[in-house]
């Protein structure tokens, strides 16, 4: 009996051909989509096929939710792609939040002192410039001690996100005007620091930024030597210094970069979308996006998939809760349902369960 | 600064520690299994949402409800809970191989977005914010010891006027320092999260430890929001995800104690001290600051007083890591699925 071979047993397998893979994937988020469906009729006793045509409905019935639609999609993209050279480099960069409200804090400092001191174009240049470095400072902390002590990144960029939080809810407070605590719309007369709308689309410049950042990323990685250390430390810090690479330099160099990005997608929420600064700015995408970057194994153009595909049961869920009076929060437990499913999927596409009697033939 | 004062904030650090270190326990368990859920805080709010819908179901159908039966009820749902949740961690990481940060991140986003979404009904149920009351249950969970709490005057105060939770999570931290040095099982947990093909080949059942690990170490951790609910904020609900910022703390308590549940016991009370010291700040030094920072209200730098929790655990951080000993390290294998065939 003891030598018998279990019953089942899990084989790797990673050349399944790609119409396979995304087969595998297809099905998980069919099935993730039935089993939101089930959640919501179970919670609701609606009919589940009224629920999707309104969950469409919410993200596609007019021009403006498509626009919407786009805009929360190239934000949530902007983020991924951001905390993708980290990643690539095996850093866990879970304080996307608190890079995003730093970015979108210094932004919205710009925009309250200077609006309306210089031309829209200069202020807009200085906030992009400015948030960045805002970013790559809250990236910066964490990774010179990971290269220096090798402390844990996870849950100092976690602790990190708080600081941040700390120092908005200190902001809005001293900006606050009329003791709401709230910043309310900033410059909205002059609409000094606000995105320019160009060829009518308020948000094209928004979806630009996102285009040029997932190109440069791409290439910053795949094609630069820069690139390649990255991959380097992050397959392993013992080969890449042997091979030479100053592995803290690179860590602390690829932080920079990654906070960075995250800052300036603070910047595109503050400057581009909400024209305000409270600790909603981020919203719980800096973690979304973690997982968004994880399960498209950092590839730009499957986050891009990813990203529509949280972004559109997102505006759904806040639709369903308005049609029929649920609270906002199913939306949190969808995307849950969704992310649960893909990261299943990750099992089916990497390996294979063996049965025994199918061994034996 | 008054005694009455300090003995405000001594019990208020004292009951927020309760909360973070029943997280802190759970996650230990959890952690030295080799396992780096950061679902715990998710699982902390599940354990919230169902104690409280357990017990408020409970008191509206009953008229006279029982406190026994109360805490029954709430206790079970609460574990029931958070060990499914354990599982479902479980069988992502552990059977599915899938990422552990990935997996804990996406158990925290849906536990959190279950137990509001809930919440949020519950409120609603009982007729508006600030409505839900379940006032039987709260007071079941805060009797204290009897004789202890009332008789010894400002020692019953400081030391012996809180809920019965808060002595069960002190036996807990020193019966798993007990469990992970002294018995076979312990040891035999430490080995799965040290090396668990090591651990594999002495013949050591890696999936079933890893299991027990992290369902276990769940409900444990739910228990923390269970807490939460019942005795920190008195049997109410609110959709703020309180509970979700004390649960990371929970997680960076672990690292405090360098994986000593022991040490939890002082370690999770130093963080209910800095949690709260923001409202103990004197005024001069307060004023000082003020000044410094051009700021004309008080309440304006509580703000950046309430960093302070986060700003020391950080510095912990670096401090327990520039000094590497060895002792106060991670599990080896912390967040490493295991594979048998990958050897």
């Amino acid at each position: 009996m003891a030598n018998k071979e279990p019953l089942i047993r899990i084989r790797k397998k990673d050349d399944r051909p790609l119409y396979q893979k995304i087969l595998i994937k297809i099905v998980f988020v069919v099935l993730a989509l039935l089993i939101a469906a089930l959640f919501i009729n179970s919670v609701t006793k609606l009919n589940p096929l009224d629920v999707y045509a309104s969950m469409f409905r919410g993200a596609f019935s007019t021009k403006r939710r498509i626009w919407i639609t786009i805009r929360d999609t190239c934000l949530l993209l902007s983020i991924a792609v951001g905390l993708t050279p980290a990643f690539r480099m095996k850093f866990w960069n879970t304080g996307a939040e608190g890079q995003i409200l730093i970015g979108g804090l210094v932004s919205a400092a710009m925009m309250i002192y200077f609006g309306g001191k210089m031309p829209n174009a200069v202020l807009l240049v200085v906030m992009l410039v400015l948030s960045m470095v805002a970013g790559a400072l809250w990236g910066f902390l964490p990774a010179f001690f990971k290269a220096k002590f090798n402390t844990n990144e996870t849950l100092f960029t976690l602790m990190m996100n708080y600081v941040g939080i700390q120092v908005i809810e200190f902001f809005v407070d001293v900006w606050d005007k009329k003791q709401s605590h709230s910043v309310g719309v900033i410059n909205s007369e002059t609409r000094a620091g606000w995105f320019p709308s160009v060829f009518g689309q308020q948000y094209l410049i928004n979806v630009l930024i996102v285009v040029i950042v997932t190109a440069a990323v791409f290439i910053y990685l795949n094609y630069s030597k820069h690139g390649y250390e990255v991959t380097v430390t992050g397959e392993s810090e013992s080969t890449a210094r042997y091979s030479g690479i100053n592995v803290p330099k690179v860590i602390i160099r690829t932080m920079l970069l990654s906070g960075a990005l995250c800052g300036l997608a603070g910047f595109t929420e503050v400057a581009g979308i909400s024209h305000t600064i409270s600790t909603q700015t981020s919203g719980g995408r800096g973690f979304t996006a973690i997982i968004v970057a994880w399960l498209a194994k950092l590839n730009p153009f499957i986050m891009v998939i990813y990203s529509f595909l949280i972004v559109f049961l997102n505006k759904g869920a806040v639709q369903i809760a308005s049609d029929f009076n649920l609270n906002e929060y199913a939306s949190d437990t969808i995307t849950g349902i969704l992310l649960f499913c893909i990261l299943a999927s990750e099992f089916f596409t990497s390996y294979q369960i063996v049965f025994r009697h199918k061994e034996e033939q | 600064m008054t005694g009455q004062s300090l003995l405000a904030w001594i019990s208020a650090a004292i009951t927020f520690g309760t909360v973070i270190m029943f997280g802190c326990i759970g996650e230990t368990l959890n952690e030295k299994a080799g396992g780096l859920n950061l679902g715990t805080p998710g699982v902390m709010m599940l354990g919230g949402i169902a104690s409280l819908a357990g017990a408020f179901f409970y008191e509206n159908v009953v008229t006279a409800p029982n406190p026994l039966i109360c805490v029954i009820i709430s206790l079970l749902c609460c574990l029931l809970a958070c060990s499914l949740a354990g599982l479902l961690y479980g069988f992502f990481t552990i059977t599915l191989r899938a990422n552990q940060n990935v997996t804990g991140l996406t158990l925290t986003m849906i536990g959190t977005g279950i137990a509001n979404f809930f919440g949020g009904s519950l409120v609603k149920l009982s007729g508006g914010v600030g409505q839900i009351n379940v006032a039987a249950t709260s007071r079941a969970f805060k009797v204290g010891i009897p004789v202890l709490s009332t008789k010894l005057g400002i020692v019953s105060k400081l030391l012996f006027d809180y809920g019965w939770l808060t002595y069960v999570v002190l036996a807990m931290a020193f019966r798993m320092q007990y469990f992970f040095n002294k018995t076979r099982t312990g040891l035999n947990l430490r080995a799965v999260g040290e090396n668990p093909a090591t651990a594999d080949a002495a013949g050591i059942n890696v999936t079933k430890y890893k299991y027990a690990a992290c369902t276990i170490g769940s409900a444990i951790a739910g228990i923390g929001g269970l807490y939460y609910v019942m005795d920190y904020v008195k049997g109410t609900w609110s959709n703020d995800s309180g509970i979700e910022a004390l649960g990371w703390l929970a997680v960076a308590l672990v690292i405090f104690t360098s994986w000593k549940p022991a040490n939890a016991t002082w370690g999770a009370y130093l963080f209910g001290f800095c949690y709260w010291v923001y409202l103990y700040i004197p005024g001069s030094i307060s004023n000082v600051l003020m000044k410094l920072f051009k700021v004309q209200r008080s309440t304006y730098m509580q703000n950046l007083y309430k960093m302070i929790p986060y700003l020391v655990t950080i510095v912990v951080l670096i401090l327990v890591s520039s000094r590497k000993k060895r002792e106060n390290q991670a599990p080896a294998s912390l967040g490493i699925s295991y594979f048998r065939e990958d050897r």
